[in-house]
């Protein structure tokens, strides 16, 4: 018996050395159940847009991009969600670029280190938590009845401008802060003002990231529907409304889709929503396409 | 263990603001007219704020005009929400714990599918795959944050709902119910779930990880007990981010999860959400003024605490136990 026990051990340890521990089945499985969980998602994503395709590409034609809704599914079209949702997106860019990198521009370069400056921190990072449609009820309270704009396109662009400003910020103060120090020194020891540093020398570096934080901010934009449905967007308009008055009620593409899915015939809740669906995801596809050409020529230029 | 490390990679995972080194530009001296543009600056900087004041200011103001003739206390306990009745009749009923009961199923739903998922994919990404991998998986990953929820939406009522009904007979399960509603929002959230529970792995120190394979424990032990404990306060404030998330989610429920405030648990039930109670109302129109549209605001009140309330409680564990390396 005191023989065996380390006899024993001696052939686990070569039973060990043949299967080495990295190799036994409950770690082989455990790494088969991580990996499977990362591909999920991915799964997922294909079964969608395999599904989406599936279901509209055959209602994709010229005309249901040029049509104004109509109760008839085979008639009917996005043009309202289409020209409402460009103008939608300019405008939503002409307010909030601005606004957001005067935010980052302030907070990295000029910001002192007091309490109010790290409120307006803390609350940048509380913005992008807010759920969206509260920037709906927002707008609705404050743009479409006490400043009186109405269920209007201003309205509209004031809630998604608000809802994006956040990242915007966010992306502008990285892009900001990845320009060396040694940029800033080497102007103001030239004798050049703050202002001068910050708009001939710092910011043409950074806007390409900041360019690229826009656009994927926007690219968010484009797909939310909660706080403009609730700041006033319309399903359908008549067709001598044109989208270009900032005070005209206004269609988006992603409402439109809802009202597709909320029909019961299949024409709309199937076919017409996933081509709208299509047009909305191409969209998408071409401003992250524009990012991403943007993000690698600026990480080329440093 | 933890306090024998140095604090530089917690640094290098979260860079705090205050003792980063600031711009040489904050201490030079401005012109006259530059303090014009710094002021104009400010003011955009400002603006954040105020929208934040704004939000708390409209809900609060709009919902007393609400809780003038509903009590505060019929509103949060009752449970029967019927408010597109006349105000005073017997029909009218506004108590919003069906809708909290139903956001709250769906979100269970939702998290009890990106909660396992998530942690796998990040106990994946940061342990298991290599750099290439890695860098490859993680912007597939986070598309799927960015896929509209329309179309979130559109997907889970007309794919996921049939697929159940065939699994579970069309009898159990309704056209519009919570389970599908609640799987496809857990897929959304996985990449908040997965992003943020790596980054906290990523961020434990390299050295605990040697001294527990020095001692004999496999690569699953030292995911398991390990990695995971010393990233848990990462971990939890990423569940509780992806959890507001949910909670403030509008249009996959709007679409797929029904239009009908129960208070019941079955996840193949119509339920409403808070939310898509707000959609319904403004869809709806309800007229401004009305009751009905007052009710969106103490609603959407009610949402804006909660997941105010969890966001803060997100960053307060991450800052409090961020140190503990």
């Amino acid at each position: 018996m005191g023989l065996s026990t380390p006899g024993r051990t001696a052939a686990g340890a070569v039973q060990d050395l043949r299967r080495p521990r990295g190799r036994t089945l409950k770690e082989q499985v455990f790494h088969v159940v991580l990996s499977g969980a990362t591909i999920v998602g991915l799964v997922v994503l294909t079964v969608l847009l395999v599904d989406v395709f599936a279901d509209g590409f055959g209602r994709l034609r010229l005309d249901f991009l040029t049509s104004y809704s109509s109760r008839h599914p085979e008639r009917t079209g996005i043009r309202t969600g289409l020209t409402g949702t460009l103008s939608l997106m300019v405008l939503t860019a002409v307010i909030a670029f601005p606004i957001g990198v005067g935010a980052a521009i302030y907070l990295e370069e000029f910001a002192p280190d007091n309490w109010f400056t790290r409120v307006m921190q803390v609350n940048i990072a509380n913005l992008a938590g807010v759920p969206s449609i509260v920037y709906g009820l927002l707008a609705a309270a404050v743009f479409v009845y006490l400043l009186e704009f109405g269920r209007s396109l201003l309205s509209g662009a004031m809630a998604l401008s608000l809802l994006i400003l956040p990242v915007i910020i966010v992306a502008g103060r990285e892009a900001i802060r990845a320009v060396p120090r040694t940029i800033r020194e080497a102007g103001l020891a030239l004798g050049a003002t703050p202002w001068q540093v910050t708009y001939r020398q710092v910011l043409p570096v950074a806007l390409p990231g900041i360019l690229t934080g826009t656009i994927l901010a926007l690219s968010r934009a484009i797909g939310e529907a909660a706080p403009i449905l609730v700041a006033g967007a319309v399903f359908s308009r008549r067709a001598d409304n044109e989208p270009w008055n900032l005070l005209e009620p206004f269609g988006a593409l992603p409402i439109q889709i809802f009202d597709f899915v909320k029909r019961p015939q299949a024409g709309f809740e199937i076919e017409a929503a996933a081509a709208g669906i299509i047009v909305l995801l191409t969209a998408l596809l071409l401003m992250n396409a524009v990012a991403i050409v943007l993000r690698n020529r600026y990480s080329s230029q440093l | 263990m933890p306090q024998t490390q140095p604090q530089a990679s917690a640094a290098d995972v979260a860079p705090d603001e205050g003792r980063r080194q600031p711009s040489p530009l904050v201490r030079s001296r401005k012109r006259n007219g530059e303090r014009v543009i710094l002021g104009a600056l400010w003011l955009c900087a400002a603006i954040s704020v105020v929208t934040t004041l704004a939000i708390v200011v409209v809900l609060a103001v709009e919902a007393s005009v609400f809780f003038r003739s509903v009590a505060v206390v019929e509103f949060l306990t009752d449970t029967r929400w019927t408010p597109f009745g006349n105000p005073g009749s017997p029909s009218f009923r506004v108590g919003v714990l069906p809708l909290v009961n139903g956001t709250l199923l769906v979100t269970g739903i939702a998290l009890s599918v990106a909660v396992p998922l998530g942690l796998g994919a990040a106990a994946y990404l940061s342990e298991y795959a290599r750099r290439g991998v890695r860098k490859t998986l993680k912007p597939f990953l986070e598309v799927l944050a960015g896929v509209p929820t329309v179309v979130l939406g559109y997907f889970a009522l007309t794919f996921v709902t049939p697929q159940l009904r065939s699994i579970f007979g069309s009898d159990t399960v309704q056209v519009f119910n919570a389970a599908s509603a609640g799987i496809v929002m857990g897929i959304m959230i996985i990449p908040t779930v997965a992003s943020l529970s790596e980054d906290a792995m990523s961020a434990v120190p390299g050295d605990l990880r040697q001294a527990a394979y020095g001692l004999g424990a496999t690569r699953r032990h030292v995911v398991v007990k390990v990695v995971f404990p010393a990233a848990l306060s990462g971990i939890v404030s990423a569940v509780i981010l992806a959890m507001g998330r949910a909670i403030g989610e509008t249009m996959i429920v709007a679409i797929a999860a029904g239009n009908l405030p129960t208070m019941t648990i079955d996840p193949f039930d119509q339920i409403q959400t808070m939310t898509a109670y707000i959609v319904q109302a403004v869809t709806g129109e309800a007229p401004r003024g009305s009751l009905t549209y007052q009710s969106i605001f103490a609603v959407g009140g009610l949402l804006f605490v909660l997941t105010f309330a969890l966001n803060l409680v997100a960053q307060r564990i991450v800052t409090r136990f961020r140190e503990a390396y």
